[in-house]
């Protein structure tokens, strides 16, 4: 169970609201495609703050351009791995960006185990700091079940 | 307003230009009405104050010699070189709308001026000797247009704000941050226990303050050692990337690269300078923190002293354009709805200055030039200053998603306490950037969002009651000539 005021992971640009019904994750996709993003779904089981690749669930839908297909594919993603983290992201290609433009997690596992903080005493009063994951001392797809 | 009269043009015999004596600055070359400025030249546009009976046109002459080659009278030196390249060209002088005694000015400068890639060597010109000088009671750069030629000699922000999200795995909104108050006092371990508070509560960032170096209560290695375990326990509680901007100013830029190489080698994410360093200590930074994967964070200490009175200094717009040049990552550039001077649309002129690809002429916001930033990276603007959670949709309205909020006051002084307060702004802002690409009309629909959203968080409810109706209500000082805009609150 992680300590911090909402007693859970709180990655991505809607961490602290409670998690978006379909109908309201639809309209962020709208808003996504609307400015010419292309949406991509995600999945990981190792959520550690600086594990920049998720698992892709599918390449990002550059063509697609109706918000429900893209839901469609998050339902997939959803029946597939029911107790992964999940998140939906927007490429914008436009030149000078170029990158990643929203971001925000549409499923958790029941149980968010969180971090430790590992440190490590060197010289002086200086430290190294480790951000370990409690989930990943299991294998991959073993991490999140109840 | 172009003078022809014998006066009021270049000498042109050149026995008669060169004899000894002093001449009007308009007829030594510093004025040319019919001149074209080159796209390899710089252009900038001063507002000038002459003395009563200096004509308009021999100020802005005399602004243009007194910023490149000319002295107080003429010199048979001139004639070693090729001294036409060398004179500044004022080209074009206008009265001031509404500003009675005041001219806009404009001067074009050839590109030989200036040593590649030093805005110290750009700015001892442009703001050199030229603003002391007797016949103008005043004078301001309002402007300035960089041609791109010039631009690609610099290497701009260390990671830019693209990059900076990436690296932080933030995005689709604005960054949060908080500065730690009391900004002097606290021990190096009662200030670690703000930066834990705040970011575990939900905040990007903690940041020092401007004035934050290593003073009797509190030696910098200290700040830095339990700033850091705070920054790591937040991490580990919250998931996400957090980080606290260290400031490692300090007397002399040898005892800056060694605060540098300590943030580096506690894991720190940025590190903070303040503008007091000048112009090539802030180079030399930019450059250290392109080679250690580090962001930049420039605070403005200082700037109001040069930046605020509209008679007379230099507009923050062209500080803002220099630094991006320089190489910051981070820069304050003023909320418009806090405490501190900064009329809204002036103040999104600076923001476009700091994240423009192109920045459009745009007379209102104080923008006088297109300017081409040739892919320059991009400046995260930092609005910081007297703002709080009620006025959510205001910022968003005005900045959009990539700018940093920084609510000191607003997160720890929240009545329940600090992780309440970073609570308290988190839901708000990403309550208040849902309902936008929702479609809301957040500006109208603001503050019923907030309210609805305090329904479900109870801190979001407490920071309304206390700071709901808190607003600036004051007149801006630097305002545009081309748009009357009273500075707008609540």
């Amino acid at each position: 169970m992680m300590t911090n005021p909402t007693g859970r992971l709180t990655q991505g640009q809607f961490g602290f609201l409670p998690d978006l019904t379909d109908a309201e994750i639809s309209m962020q996709i709208a808003y996504g495609l609307a400015r010419g993003y292309a949406w991509s779904v995600e999945y990981t089981d190792d959520p550690h703050p600086r594990n920049t690749y998720w698992e892709m669930f599918g390449m990002p839908m550059f063509d697609l351009k109706d918000a429900a297909g893209v839901l469609m594919e998050l339902q997939n993603c959803r029946k597939t791995f029911p107790n992964h983290y999940i998140r939906l992201q927007a490429f914008d290609s436009t030149r000078g960006v170029e990158s990643i433009a929203m971001s925000f997690i549409v499923n958790r596992p029941a149980v968010e185990p969180g971090f430790t903080l590992v440190r490590q005493e060197t010289v002086g009063r200086t430290m190294r700091y480790t951000i370990h994951g409690y989930s990943t001392d299991q294998p991959e797809g073993e991490r999140y079940k109840r | 307003m172009a003078n022809s009269s014998e006066a009021g043009t270049t000498i042109t015999d050149k026995k008669k230009r060169y004899s000894a004596g002093v001449l009007k600055y308009r007829q030594m070359g510093y004025w040319d009405a019919d001149y074209v400025p080159k796209e390899t030249d710089t252009i900038c546009l001063f507002r000038i104050t002459p003395q009563e009976g200096v004509d308009p046109v021999e100020a802005a002459a005399a602004v243009a010699g007194e910023s490149s080659t000319a002295t107080w009278t003429v010199v048979w030196t001139d004639r070693l070189t090729a001294c036409d390249s060398y004179r500044a060209k004022a080209f074009k002088v206008e009265p001031v709308p509404n500003g009675p005694g005041q001219y806009f000015a404009w001067v074009a400068y050839d590109i030989i001026l200036f040593e590649e890639g030093s805005i110290a060597n750009m700015t001892a010109s442009l703001i050199g000797n030229v603003f002391s000088f007797k016949p103008l009671k005043a004078a301001r750069l309002e402007d300035i247009r960089i041609p791109v030629a010039y631009v690609k000699t610099f290497k701009g922000p260390p990671t830019g704000l693209v990059v900076e999200r990436e690296r932080l795995d933030k995005f689709g909104r604005p960054l949060l941050g908080a500065t730690t108050k009391p900004k002097l006092g606290l021990s190096g371990r009662n200030y670690g226990r703000v930066i834990y508070e705040g970011l575990k509560g939900g905040l990007d960032f903690m940041k020092d303050d401007e004035n934050i170096n290593s003073q009797p209560f509190m030696h910098w290695r200290d700040r830095f050692l339990y700033v850091m375990d705070a920054v790591n326990k937040a991490t580990a509680a919250t998931g996400e990337v957090k980080g606290s901007y260290l400031n490692i100013t300090g007397a002399t830029v040898e005892d800056m690269y060694e605060r540098a190489e300590f943030a580096k080698d506690l894991g720190s994410v940025i590190v903070m300078v303040d503008l007091v360093v000048g112009w090539s200590t802030i180079q030399s930074m930019a450059n250290w923190c392109r080679r250690n994967d580090m962001i930049l964070h420039m605070h403005r200490a200082g700037h109001g002293t040069y930046t605020r009175q509209k008679n007379h200094g230099v507009s923050f717009r062209v500080i803002a354009k220099w630094l991006r040049l320089a190489g910051v990552d981070h820069l304050h550039a003023g909320t418009a709805v806090g405490k501190l001077e900064g009329d809204p649309l002036t103040v999104q002129g600076y923001y476009n200055v700091c994240r423009d690809s192109y920045t459009k002429q745009d007379l209102p916001r104080g923008l006088f030039f297109d300017q081409d930033w040739c892919d320059l990276k991009k400046v995260m603007p930092v609005a910081s200053g007297g703002i709080h959670a009620g006025q959510m949709h205001q910022l968003l309205d005005l900045f959009g998603d990539d700018v940093v909020l920084q609510f000191g006051g607003g997160t720890i002084g929240h009545p329940a306490g600090i992780q309440a307060g970073a609570v308290a702004n988190r839901v708000a802002l990403e309550s208040m950037v849902k309902a936008r690409n929702e479609g809301k009309d957040i500006l109208n629909e603001g503050p019923q969002i907030l309210k609805n959203a305090a329904k479900f968080c109870g801190p979001l409810q407490q920071a309304l009651d206390t700071w709901g109706d808190i607003s600036f209500n004051y007149a801006s000082t630097d305002t545009s000539d081309y748009a009357a805009t009273p500075a707008a609150s609540n």
